[in-house]
């Protein structure tokens, strides 16, 4: 069977990456394809790459740098943020990404999904939320987590995979930055609406954490973090190892 | 040398690059005396079938693949490519694909439990179930890395390897020179590496 996946995210911008707490204070942590060798070499199953650079000027670094963990790294490459346009799909496509993750863009312009879709297949379009609480239900944050757009989360997701969104991403604010676990009642929520491949993300601080997810979401299909992973914390063979142990599906 | 075509279908950055980091010498052409020319030829493809197959007979690349392949020049599909090698493909009706092995292409829709997500994307383990030249380097619960819909059946005179996805579905096949992977090798590791390398070799 198809094992879980274990993904470590590299948020890059001036061709370096950088992990936020709860999206402020950004702080430098290393060099993207350095990082992503070493992450793939540790067992990785997957690697997303997050542009976070502001200006149209500095995407032609992010894609050189994306091209050379390409040209290095052969495991399944997401790559996101600035995506407004099948333009810019084809433009990191080019450069060696497999999957293109959509956010705000899709927000702005829904119809970005199914043409994208139609392209390039719904396997390569990943639809990314940004979740938060907002009175007794979960909104769509846009703008890096900062607008609440008021469209209620799990019919937005829907109506993405609808489109021909292949996978969900589903980033939880909440939890985001705070290590102190995934979203487990909004991820069940997710799995329970879509039958695409859901990606959790927000929130791991310990292996415990994984545990917890893939334990308590059985239809979760991969577990998604940056700092955890950036900072040493948790180490992906022991990550992989203690997961495999405790019955899940790892690749080793 | 290896010919990797292009007809237009998906782009090809990492498949190069994979080679490449095997130290393989290859080339990315829809230029047929290349084709002729080559030792090996690596047939991609990612997409619909039918759409696939009509870009493929564009310029008579089909012919000429099949035209080297019967020549006895070996021939690695990959994904799509590999679907291609085969009689039919009932994706979308039914298309004539390049009849180089016997067998068709089918969905996973109806035919694999309906908890399973379709497509199949993701991390699975190898069930190798013959010897090839292009498996020198694999071994059995070795994981490659999936992204598809259909599944190739009836090929069980080519039958390489399998994969269990609510069902033994058909991962790899190879017959004399012509072979294919249903799965990604230059998305799939180190064991990806490994079997393009084999290919490489052979």
């Amino acid at each position: 069977m198809v094992t879980k996946r274990i993904i470590p995210c590299l948020d890059v911008k001036d061709g370096r990456v950088v992990k936020g707490m709860n999206f402020k204070g950004l702080s430098d942590v290393s060099s993207p394809v350095e990082l992503a060798k070493y992450y793939s070499d540790s067992g990785a199953d997957e690697l997303v790459f997050y542009d976070i650079t502001a200006s149209y000027e500095e995407r032609g670094l992010f894609t050189e740098i994306l091209k050379e963990t390409a040209r290095n790294v052969f495991i399944p490459l997401t790559v996101g943020g600035g995506i407004n346009t099948t333009a810019d799909f084809d433009r990191v496509l080019k450069c060696g990404a497999d999957k293109v993750s959509v956010n705000s863009g899709a927000i702005r312009n829904p119809s970005l999904i199914s043409e994208a879709a139609k392209l390039y297949g719904d396997q390569c379009v990943v639809i990314s939320a940004d979740v938060k609480r907002v009175g007794d239900g979960f909104r769509v944050f846009s703008k890096g987590g900062r607008i609440d757009t008021g469209m209620e989360a799990i019919s937005w997701i829907k109506r993405c995979v609808d489109m021909g969104a292949g996978e969900v991403v589903v980033n939880s604010i909440d939890t985001d930055g705070v290590k102190g676990g995934f979203d487990i009642e909004l991820l069940k929520l997710v799995t329970a609406a879509v039958k695409v491949p859901v990606i959790a993300s927000g929130g791991a601080g310990s292996t415990g954490h994984f545990i917890d997810l893939f334990k308590s979401v059985p239809d979760i299909d991969a577990g998604l973090a940056a700092s955890v992973f950036h900072f040493g914390e948790i180490k992906i063979p022991d990550l992989k190892l203690e997961l495999r142990k405790n019955g899940i599906n790892m690749r080793i | 040398m290896i010919a990797i075509v292009d007809y237009g279908v998906g782009n090809l950055f990492s498949l190069c690059s994979s080679l490449e980091a095997v130290g393989a010498e290859a080339v990315v052409t829809s230029d047929p005396d290349v084709i002729r020319n080559a030792d090996k030829i690596l047939l991609p493809g990612v997409g619909a079938f039918s759409d696939a197959r009509r870009k493929l007979s564009q310029g008579g690349l089909d012919k000429l693949i099949i035209e080297e392949a019967r020549k006895g020049k070996k021939l690695l599909g990959i994904c799509l490519g590999m679907q291609m090698l085969f009689e039919y493909s009932y994706e979308y009706g039914k298309h004539e694909g390049l009849g180089l092995l016997s067998g068709s292409v089918v969905g996973m829709e109806g035919t694999i439990p309906e908890s399973l997500k379709i497509p199949e994307i993701g991390w699975n383990a190898l069930k190798i179930k013959a010897e090839h030249p292009l498996f020198k380097y694999t071994h059995e619960g070795d994981f490659v890395y999936f992204v598809h819909s259909y599944y190739a059946v009836g090929c069980e005179d080519s039958l390489l390897a399998t994969t269990e996805y609510g069902k033994e579905i058909t991962a790899a096949v190879a017959k004399g020179n012509i072979c294919g992977a249903q799965f990604h090798p230059e998305k799939s590791g180190e064991v990806g590496l490994k079997m393009l390398r084999a290919f490489a070799e052979w």
